[in-house]
């Protein structure tokens, strides 16, 4: 082993998220609920308790799949400012927020596409206007690994990509001399959201939530915010939680709210209950391309409408979301 | 040149892209599959020569009965009867542990040693173009033995000499230098695939190398869509057109031209 650790390349990127370790714990012992406390509540006082500007925020599931959209619609509504976002397959979450003019900076892993169905004109245009400011880039193996260092407590996890990329030269990582193999290895710092948000398939009233499927990052993801907002499909009782213990995918003492939303992920997937709705996926893809298009989206259905409920309606309502789940349930994506 | 190409055949080139990518993977093994044109081929190699093929997802979906086409590498087809639903964390530990055979990406810029932009283009702080940047990319082409790329617009636009953005690491700048710079040692970028043939990587110089032109394809055309200078060794030869069989069972892949119609 060496006697001393030489930093052999670092980083540019702005470090977004970082606490110290016993600051995060100090933090953790003085905030979080241990005890079991019914945290059920609106979307509307969810966000108005826990969504502050300036906050930097990190949304669960990937891609169009298990985002909690009604949560997105609101924080909207209610105007948030100056966020800073994680961007780690943020597709139409990230871009709604950024045309509503909520975001300012953004930790970038991946954002303004939509995988197959394109690239973000909303968000193409802020970040090329020079009205949001990318700060740091990483990848999203490296960025559920910073959560995961978050989750553990420790300051950084040592990782084996990114090293030799203009990726690395603009994130936060460096790179140190591994102390046993005398390899180079890339240091991750941890990340520590102000605020996550996750969509799941049933929770219980103090946060004990279950996922169907695959889970993503949400498990590391959860336990690494600070404040978490819990979004589900349905509550449960909590006799059913005890009954399956091992599907507790996030426990309720790192939970802050519960709400329950069903369809809560439209127009994205939830797996196994409903399908993207691409009509409306593509609505806003196409009215984007303006920016007088995407306030004319917001307009009518984010502003236009008192809460999620009022949104379901407008895109079709129940009718629709059983199209939706019948899709979904047949495992054919065909529209 | 996009069309109508070689004898008797009216394929298409991304039909003719996605048979030669699926042609590359061998049964049994393990492969990182990306959004769009790798999950055709992995699929179409699937029901031919490779149906224990181990698709890996990177949201968390290994080992799928992919019902029909996915639109994300995190759409709930991608842990459709799969052995696995699992999560990022597991399958990017499985990459970077050794576990994954082949990495299957789409790429928008190349320089000679296979590295690839997917960030930029222009000046990182004020991009004419943003893009969605590394995405796993990155972590595919650190962690994969094997990286297989396919490009559909190789021009002097793409095959570049200097890259605005190194967004995933091929050999970086030549030999030693991906195992000088932190990452695993002895894996990297296997072949790409373009509209116009072939490409594997030199041993000693690690610098792209013709090794297939597609019917049709000159190698004067493939020198010409290229800002550096691409080698080519002896004599090369010619890419099989899709079968009839590969063609059917395309269609059955992807019936609305969601990939292949593009």
């Amino acid at each position: 082993m060496t006697d001393s650790i030489d930093i052999l390349a670092k980083g540019q990127g702005e470090l977004i998220g970082w606490h110290d370790p016993d600051e995060h714990r100090a933090w953790v012992r003085d905030h979080k609920p241990r005890g079991l406390v019914d945290k059920r509540m609106s979307i509307r006082e969810a966000v108005e308790s826990f969504v502050q500007d300036s906050d930097y925020l990190a949304i669960g599931g990937f891609g169009h799949v298990r985002v909690p959209m009604a949560l997105v619609y609101e924080i909207i509504r209610q105007g948030r400012r100056d966020l800073v976002m994680a961007g780690k397959t943020g597709v139409h979450d990230i871009d709604v927020l950024i045309g509503a003019g909520c975001v300012s900076r953004v930790d970038c892993a991946y954002a303004f596409g939509h995988e197959l169905r394109g690239l973000s004109p909303s968000g193409r245009r802020a970040v090329e206007s020079g009205t949001v400011r990318v700060v740091s880039e990483l990848s999203n193996g490296t960025y559920q690994w910073r959560f995961l260092a978050g989750m553990m407590g420790i300051p950084f996890i040592p990782v084996r990509g990114l090293a030799g990329t203009d990726t690395f030269d603009k994130s936060a990582a460096i790179v140190i001399e591994d102390p046993w193999s005398g390899k180079p290895v890339t240091l991750m710092p941890a990340a520590y959201p102000d605020v996550a948000l996750i969509h799941v398939h049933r929770c219980d009233r103090f946060g004990n939530a279950q996922i169907d499927g695959i889970a993503i990052e949400d498990v590391e993801l959860a336990r690494a915010g600070r404040r978490v907002i819990v979004t589900t499909e349905e509550i449960i009782d909590e006799e059913e939680i005890r009954r399956q213990p091992d599907r507790t995918a996030i426990p309720f003492y790192v939970v802050d709210a519960v709400c329950e939303v069903p369809f809560g992920g439209h127009p994205g997937q939830m797996p196994y209950r409903y399908f993207f709705d691409e009509e409306h996926i593509g609505e806003w893809l196409s009215l984007s391309k303006t920016p007088e298009g995407a306030q004319e989206y917001l307009g009518r259905y984010v502003h236009g409408v008192a809460d999620f409920a009022g949104y379901l309606d407008l895109v079709g309502g129940m009718v629709r979301m059983q199209v939706l789940a019948t899709i979904e349930k047949g495992g054919r994506g065909k529209l | 040149m996009d069309q109508q190409r070689g004898s008797g055949g009216d394929y298409t080139l991304a039909e003719l892209l996605c048979c030669v990518a699926a042609r590359m993977l061998e049964d049994n093994r393990a492969v990182f599959v990306g959004t769009g044109l790798p999950m055709t081929a992995t699929m179409l190699a699937q029901r031919l020569h490779a149906p224990n093929i181990m698709m890996v997802f990177e949201a968390g979906g290994i080992g799928p009965r992919l019902p029909s086409l996915p639109v994300s590498v995190g759409d709930s087809r991608t842990f459709h009867q799969a052995l696995v639903a699992t999560t990022m964390h597991d399958i990017m530990s499985a990459a970077q542990a050794g576990y994954i055979d082949y990495g299957f990406l789409g790429a928008a810029a190349m320089d000679v040693y296979g590295n690839i932009n997917t960030t930029v283009i222009g000046d990182w702080d004020r991009p004419k173009v943003r893009l969605p940047g590394s995405g796993g990319a990155n972590d595919l082409g650190s962690f994969c033995w094997r990286t297989i790329y396919v490009m559909r617009n190789q021009s002097t636009r793409t095959f570049v000499n200097d890259l605005d953005f190194l967004t995933t690491p091929g050999y970086l700048r030549g030999p030693g230098s991906r195992e000088q710079a932190g990452l695993p040692s002895g894996c990297g970028p296997y072949r790409v695939i373009t509209q116009l043939g072939v490409y594997g990587f030199d041993e000693a110089s690690k610098r792209l190398e013709l090794l297939a032109l597609h019917p049709g394809v000159s190698l004067n055309d493939v020198q010409t869509n290229s800002q550096f200078e691409i080698l080519v060794k002896g004599q090369v030869p010619e890419s099989e057109p899709p079968t009839p069989e590969e063609r059917v069972l395309l269609q059955e892949i992807d019936p609305t031209g969601m990939v292949l119609g593009k």
